[in-house]
C-alpha cells in the first residue's frame, strides 16, 4: 500500500504470461482506477481468463509487475484473496444449499462474525427483494435471481474490487439490465468492478474497455473516445475488425 | 465462525441433501454382505463324485465311505473302471471323479506309492479348483491317518488353506469387501464431489478466497472419511453377526489400517480428480482406475497365486492388495503389527507417495 497510488485499484505493467512456448498474455499495461467500472473484453483464447487468473491470485505471472488493491501479485496473493470478489460466468452458490447457508459459508470463508454476516444478510435480500427466499434451495430460485444473488454474495465481505468473468452470459436482455444496475450501484460505492463480457452493448456500460486480441491489449479508453479513434458506430464493430486478423484462433 | 468448520458443514449438508447417494453409500456395503455371503459364496457342498475303484477292499472302502460322509460329496456313482466317465461328465451326472489305481490298497500296503487321480469338471474355473481341492483334503486326511495307524511311513503336505479349515467363504470376502466399500467412498465419492464443484464453479470461488488449498481438499474429505469409517464398522459388526466371520486381532489395529487405507483411496480420488474437469470423467476415471483393480488384482475374489505374471507384478501396486493381506491377517489369523509391518510399510510409502502427487497435481490445477 506504500508505493501505490491510492486512487489506482489495479495496475498492470508488461504483465506477461507464457505456457511453455505460448504467450497467452503479452506484455499488457493498464490501470483501472478506484470505483470504476471496467471493461474487459477478448474474443475466447485472446487471454482473458489467463490475465484474471494473475490479478485474482490464482496464477503467477512470468514476467512484468501489476498490483492488485495496493499488494503485489507475486508476493502477496494472500492479501489480494481478501480484498477481492469473484464471480464466474459459471454459478458460483451451491445449488443444494439454502440462500443462507450459502450467505453463512461465504461469511465464514471471509472471516465475517456471526453479528456482520446477520446484519449484511438483511441488508443484500431488502435491496434485492429476495426476504421471501432465505430458506429456499438456491435451485429452486429462478436463473436470474440466482445471478443477482451470486453477484451480492461475491460482494458480502465488501471487496475494494470485484472481478465478474462474464457474469451475463445466458442470463435474458431485462435481467441483465438489472444486473447491470447492481454493477452500477456496487462502483457508486466505490467499489471496483472489473468485468469480462461477451455482449458489446454492455461494453457501452463500462466507464473504460480493453480489447484484448492474441494476448495483447489492441485498444484502451473510454468507449467513446474508442468509437472516435476508429470511426465507427459501435464496439460491436469495432471489435469485429480488431480481432478479425486472428477471428479464427481460438483455445 | 471459523472459515473451515464451514466448510465442513457446508459438505455435511451437500451430502445430507442427497439422501439418494447417501443412502446408497450407507446400504451398498450392508447389502453387498448379505449378497457375498449368500449369494456369490463358492464353498460346494452336495457335489455329485464318481468314485472309481477296480480292486475294492476294506482300505478302499474306508476311503470311499470318507468322501460319502462329508457334506461337500454324494456318492452317486461307484464304478469299477473309468470307462464311463466321459459320458458321465458330459451329461452333468458327476461333478468330479476320484478314480484309484488299480492294485491302490495292495501297493499302500506295502508302502509304494498309491496313485489317485481327481477329476474336477472344471467348466466354472472356480468350482472346479474348489472341488478339486476339496476332494484332495479328504484323501490327506485319510492318508494322514493310514500313516498314524501304520507308524508314520508316510509324510503328507498339509492343507493349503490353513487359516480357513472349514472353507467359508465368507471368512475370505470380508476382509476384501473393506476394501471395496472404501475404494468406493473414499476414492469414487471423493472424486465426484471435488469434480462436481469444478463443473459447478464453486471451486474458482473457493480458490480465489483466502482459504488454503489444503484447507478446502481437507474440508471437502473429512466428511467422507467419516462415512468410510462408519461403513466398516457396520461390514465388520455384520459379517460377525450375520455370518459369525471370526475378528481374531485387533479391532483397534483393523480400524488404524483401515484409516491408512482410507487416505490411500482419497488421494487417488484426489488425483483422478485433478485430470478430470467432469463428473463422468471423474466416475469413469474412479472405476476403472481404483475399482477395478480393487476388485480383479487385489485377491479379494480371485487368487492372485493363480495369475500369470503380468497381473502378478501389476497387483502389487494396488493398494487394494496391501490392504486386503492385512485385514485378513488381523481378522483371519489375528496376528499383530509384528507380522503385518512390511504391508503397513508399504501401504504407508503408497499413501505418502499418492498425497504427494495429489496435492502437487492440485496445485499444478490451481496455477493452469
Amino acid at each position: 500500500m506504500t508505493t501505490a497510488d491510492r486512487s489506482v485499484a489495479i495496475e498492470a505493467r508488461d504483465l506477461t504470461r507464457k505456457f511453455g512456448t505460448f504467450t497467452a498474455v503479452d506484455h499488457i499495461t493498464f490501470d483501472v482506477a478506484v470505483g470504476e467500472v471496467f471493461g474487459f473484453l477478448g474474443a475466447n483464447g485472446a487471454g482473458k481468463t489467463t490475465a484474471i487468473r494473475i490479478l485474482t491470485g490464482l496464477l503467477a505471472p512470468t514476467s512484468g509487475t501489476a498490483r492488485v488493491a495496493g499488494h503485489d501479485v507475486y508476493t502477496e496473493s494472500e492479501w489480494i484473496k481478501r480484498r477481492i470478489g469473484y464471480m464466474s460466468q459459471k454459478f458460483s452458490l451451491y445449488e443444494d444449499l439454502t440462500v443462507a447457508e450459502n450467505i453463512r459459508l461465504y461469511g465464514g470463508i471471509y472471516d465475517l462474525t456471526r453479528e456482520q454476516v446477520r446484519e449484511r444478510t438483511t441488508r443484500m435480500l431488502e435491496r434485492l427483494g429476495l426476504e421471501q427466499a432465505i430458506g429456499t434451495q438456491v435451485r429452486a430460485l429462478p436463473l436470474g435471481w440466482r445471478q443477482k444473488l451470486a453477484f451480492s454474495v461475491a460482494l458480502l465481505h465488501e471487496p475494494s474490487i470485484v472481478f465478474l468473468d462474464e457474469p451475463t452470459s445466458g442470463v435474458d436482455p431485462i435481467t441483465r439490465r438489472q444486473f447491470w444496475e447492481l454493477i452500477y450501484e456496487a462502483a457508486a460505492r466505490g467499489t471496483t468492478v472489473f468485468v469480462t463480457t461477451h455482449y458489446m452493448d454492455e461494453a457501452e456500460y463500462c466507464d473504460r474497455i480493453s480489447i484484448m486480441v492474441s494476448g495483447r491489449i489492441e485498444a484502451l479508453g473510454t468507449p467513446a473516445a474508442l468509437k472516435e479513434r476508429f470511426s465507427v458506430d459501435s464496439i460491436d464493430e469495432m471489435f469485429v475488425r480488431l480481432a478479425r486478423p486472428t477471428a479464427g484462433i481460438a483455445t | 465462525m471459523s472459515a473451515f468448520t464451514g466448510l465442513l458443514r457446508k459438505e455435511s449438508l451437500h451430502i445430507l441433501r442427497d439422501r439418494r447417494t447417501l443412502f446408497v453409500v450407507i446400504f451398498m456395503p450392508i447389502l453387498q454382505v448379505i449378497l457375498f455371503g449368500y449369494a456369490i459364496r463358492t464353498d460346494i457342498s452336495g457335489i455329485r463324485l464318481a468314485f472309481v475303484d477296480p480292486s475294492p477292499d476294506a482300505t478302499t472302502i474306508e476311503l470311499r465311505n470318507r468322501f460319502a460322509a462329508t457334506d461337500a460329496f454324494r456318492l452317486s456313482r461307484v464304478l469299477p473302471n473309468s470307462g464311463p466317465l466321459d459320458q458321465l461328465f458330459a451329461s452333468g451326472a458327476i461333478q468330479e471323479a476320484v478314480v484309484l489305481d488299480n492294485d491302490f490298497a495292495n501297493r499302500l500296503a506295502r508302502g509304494l506309492p498309491a496313485r489317485v487321480l481327481v477329476v474336477a469338471d472344471a467348466s466354472e474355473p472356480n468350482s472346479g479348483s474348489a472341488m478339486e481341492s476339496y476332494a484332495v483334503a479328504v484323501i490327506q486326511g485319510f492318508q494322514r491317518d493310514l500313516a498314524a495307524r501304520a507308524g508314520g511311513v508316510q509324510i503328507v503336505a498339509e492343507a493349503r488353506m490353513r487359516f480357513n479349515p472349514t472353507r467359508a467363504s465368507s471368512n475370505l470376502f470380508v476382509p476384501g469387501l473393506i476394501a471395496f466399500v472404501l475404494t468406493i467412498i473414499s476414492a469414487l465419492m471423493t472424486a465426484i464431489s471435488l469434480t462436481r464443484e469444478k463443473e459447478t464453479g464453486t471451486m474458482e470461488i473457493l480458490l480465489v478466497s483466502p482459504l488454503k488449498p489444503l484447507e478446502i481438499i481437507v474440508g471437502k474429505v473429512l466428511a467422507y472419511v467419516v462415512i468410510g469409517f462408519v461403513s466398516v464398522l457396520l461390514v465388520v459388526a455384520e459379517a460377525r453377526l450375520v455370518f459369525a466371520v471370526p475378528l481374531r486381532g485387533s479391532l483397534l489395529l483393523l480400524l488404524g489400517e483401515g484409516l491408512l487405507y482410507i487416505l490411500t483411496s482419497l488421494s487417488l480420488g484426489i488425483l483422478i480428480s485433478s485430470r478430470t474437469s467432469s463428473q463422468r470423467v471423474a466416475m469413469i476415471g474412479a472405476l476403472a482406475g481404483t475399482m477395478l483393480p480393487t476388485i480383479l488384482l487385489s485377491g479379494f475374489i480371485f487368487p492372485i497365486e493363480s495369475m500369470p505374471w503380468p497381473l502378478r507384478a501389476i497387483s502389487n501396486i494396488v493398494p487394494a492388495k496391501w490392504f486386503v493381506i492385512i485385514a485378513r491377517g488381523i481378522m483371519l489369523k489375528g496376528v499383530g503389527l509384528d507380522y503385518l509391518w512390511q504391508e503397513t510399510v508399504i501401504l504407508l510409502v503408497m499413501t505418502i507417495v499418492l498425497v504427494a502427487a495429489a496435492t502437487r497435481s492440485f496445485r499444478i490445477r490451481l496455477a493452469a
